[in-house]
């Protein structure tokens, strides 16, 4: 931790794509985007909020409204939105600092999928010669339920590189309707994690009971504020540039609470954007200014962060597919507009096309980690254990990209090649050179011990799902730990005071 | 067991050699270690099979476990058997005195040709912490040296290491002159280095091939006069 928040890594010098021009021609293109076509507007009271900060609306069907934006008064409310965020925890010490004008990245979990992917151990016979025995990974697919999303919140937790908590795994309990939903998903990721949560609602109605949770898990209304341990998302925009209703009803309540917030877009290239990514990025680029825009005419300053999830679509069937080129180039792109913006940037890295965890699913994961990291992008979602693109969540393998998202922690690092490094690896060597055996290997043993040097892939297997065995091993080891839960009284106050939260959820 | 003894298995076990080391746990740097030690406990008069027995030997069997264990690596067995063998040349003047044999010379080279001295000096390395007396020839050693050395020494081993494809072949010509000066016998040939194998050390006529530094130790320890 310094100061009050995790560290994250700071990149430096960040891969950028666009050059000033180019960032200058996209910022150009949303521009004439939003104020010569307009967005398709279904929200009344967001149309009547950016007519009255001189926005253009006129009627369009009977459920929509088309709002088209001044460039000169989208840059006038942008420039409004704070370029730092704090996204708080219940340990302060694990509380996010945001800073746009600083790469700092953190990676977290994401995405609300259904599937739960089990993993388990068999031997296997040949048929042909039954000397020959292989020992393989079975995988059994589990629904989603409010006890696994209490695992994953407790494993995210271990995950010494999850800097932040949205639940992967989406709840299907069949008591669990849509009324208490909300309250049932943050309190079994609360009481499970010490990290930053945050979620998206299901139902704005409930936004107070959630608000009420957090400051009882917080301290107070005030504390809350200063140390904001949940946050939400919400996607107004459904691509191409339609302002939907009730994601846009959040982004108001939530931008009048000035709790923090992502306004996050998704179109995929391809199908719902244009596929090339000058237009991928002009389209998405608009769609998240309007939202950000329409913040901060409902309360300047509000602390609202640019959700880029752009993403491919595949060919032969129109899924979003991640382990693309593509993808790389579109997200890397959304990074330099927020950062040109000066807005906290919500990025996305780490989405596995494979349906399984392993091999290909961590190439796929690495190939938009390492280039993700590379951006800079502060708020990296998706980051572990997705697999099957977000259609699958699976702990071993978030086991896996705990391991390989610290191995990229640890290569964007910074050097240390300071005068007081530099004097002591000259005492090393000239020790060294005057030694019999001219060997360096004692100087490596504090490193080893305290991690400043890399020791070996832990998962490291003869072949077959060996891989997968120890990352198995792995996470029952990090679900034995204890939990770390809310407080006694904690418990009983939310139990009493948000109504709707099922009973085996008490500790 | 003496108190100064228990400091030096202590030492040993941590791999500090001298005062500055650091050890494999934290808060010893500037005490008294190895080194230091060694030569307080000669001037105490300490028991020198005592302290090497239980002092020396019985902290490498501790840093052995803990190697297999996996709690240690490489550099601290490496850093506990240097600290061994430093103690050893402060005490070896001492042996005899105390009724002790040294385990045996080991003579090791790295052929001619061949310039690469890593695995050589960490065999060397973990032979001496075990207890052996070491003649370290260097590299690019023509063979008719090595072939004195051993008529001079007379060792119980002889290493020889190559990294090279190029220059393993030399250790074909070690052998055969050992033999043609009759003192084949005498000597047990370990051999090493990155391209060799097994299968090679059979067919040059060596009597053992050693992948790590560990199956040179263990094939000292265990091999009969």
């Amino acid at each position: 931790m310094e100061n009050g928040y995790r560290p994250g890594v700071v990149v430096r010098m960040p891969f950028e794509r666009l050059t000033k021009d180019e960032i200058g021609a996209i910022d150009a293109a949303s521009m004439r985007l939003l104020e010569e076509i307009g967005l398709q507007c279904f929200n009344d009271e967001a149309a009547e909020i950016f007519k009255s900060n001189g926005c253009t609306v006129e009627p369009r069907d009977e459920r929509s409204q088309t709002v088209k934006i001044p460039a000169k008064v989208l840059k006038e409310f942008i420039a409004k939105a704070p370029s730092k965020v704090k996204l708080g925890a219940r340990d302060p010490k694990n509380a996010l600092m945001l800073d746009a004008e600083v790469p700092r990245i953190y990676f977290g979990s994401g995405s609300e999928t259904n599937v739960w992917l089990d993993a388990h151990m068999e031997d296997f016979t040949s048929e042909r010669d039954p000397k020959r025995r292989r020992r393989l990974a079975v995988f059994t697919e589990q629904r989603g339920t409010v006890e696994r999303l209490c695992t994953a919140a407790r494993l995210a937790e271990q995950l010494e590189n999850l800097d932040f908590f949205i639940r992967p795994v989406n709840i299907q309990d069949e008591d669990i309707t849509p009324d208490n939903h909300d309250v049932n998903k943050f309190y079994a990721s609360l009481s499970n994690i010490t990290k930053h949560v945050m979620a998206g609602l299901t139902d704005i109605g409930q936004l107070d009971n959630i608000v009420r949770m957090a400051e009882i898990l917080a301290g107070g209304k005030e504390a809350l504020k200063e140390n904001p341990i949940v946050s939400f998302i919400t996607c107004t925009v459904k691509s191409p540039m339609e302002m939907v209703d009730d994601a846009t009803e959040k982004l108001i309540q939530f931008s009048k609470r000035g709790l923090p917030f992502v306004v996050s877009s998704s179109p995929q290239g391809g199908s719902t954007a244009p596929v090339q990514e000058g237009g991928m990025v002009a389209q998405i680029n608009a769609e998240i200014l309007s939202g950000v825009a329409l913040s901060q005419m409902v309360n300047p300053g509000a602390p609202v962060i640019y959700g880029s999830v752009p993403v491919r679509a595949r060919m032969d069937n129109l899924h979003d597919m991640y382990g693309a080129p593509e993808f790389n180039q579109y997200n890397i792109d959304c990074v330099q507009m927020a950062r040109h913006y000066r807005i906290p940037c919500y990025s996305t890295a780490g989405v596995a096309d494979s349906s399984s965890p392993g091999m290909q699913a961590s190439i796929e994961k690495l190939f938009t980690h390492v280039p993700m990291a590379m951006s800079g992008a502060q708020y990296i979602h998706y980051a572990f254990g997705l697999l099957e693109r977000t259609n699958i969540f699976c702990p071993a393998q978030a086991v896996l990209d705990n391991q390989h998202i610290g191995m990229i922690k640890m290569f964007l690092s910074q050097p240390k090649l300071g005068e007081e490094d530099m004097d002591k690896t000259f005492e090393q060597i000239k020790k060294v050179l005057g030694s019999k055996q001219k060997l360096y290997v004692r100087f490596t043993r504090k490193g080893l011990r305290d991690g400043s040097i890399y020791p070996h892939y832990p998962f490291e297997a003869d072949g077959g799902d060996g891989v997968i065995e120890k990352a198995l091993a792995k996470l029952d080891e990090l679900l034995a730990k204890p939990v770390k839960g809310v407080s006694k009284e904690q418990e009983n106050r939310i139990f009493n005071e948000v109504p709707g939260i099922v009973e085996r959820l008490r500790k | 067991m003496d108190e100064i003894i228990g400091k030096i298995k202590t030492n040993v076990i941590q791999g500090r050699v001298t005062s500055e080391d650091e050890g494999f746990d934290e808060g010893y740097e500037g005490q008294p270690a190895t080194v230091e030690l060694v030569e307080e406990a000669l001037e105490k008069g300490v028991d020198v099979k005592e302290l090497i027995v239980e002092g020396l030997t019985g902290a490498m069997d501790i840093v052995g476990q803990n190697f297999e264990s996996g709690k240690y690596l490489i550099p601290d067995m490496l850093a506990s058997a240097e600290a061994v063998g430093e103690a050893m040349d402060i005490l070896s003047p001492h042996l005899e005195g105390a009724g002790m044999e040294s385990k045996g010379k080991v003579v090791v080279a790295t052929v001619k040709g061949d310039l690469h001295d890593i695995g050589k000096n960490i065999v060397s390395t973990m032979l001496k912490g075990a207890g052996f007396e070491i003649v370290d020839l260097g590299t690019d050693v023509p063979t008719e040296k090595i072939v004195q050395s051993v008529k001079d020494t007379d060792p119980k081993f002889l290493g020889l290491s190559a990294l090279l494809t190029t220059t393993m072949r030399e250790m074909e010509g070690v052998i055969n002159s050992l033999k043609d000066e009759g003192m084949r016998d005498k000597v047990k040939v370990l051999i090493g280095g990155a391209p060799t194998s097994p299968e090679f050390a059979e067919k040059i006529g060596a009597d053992t091939h050693c992948a790590d530094a560990f199956q040179a130790v263990d094939y000292a320890n265990s091999a009969k006069n």
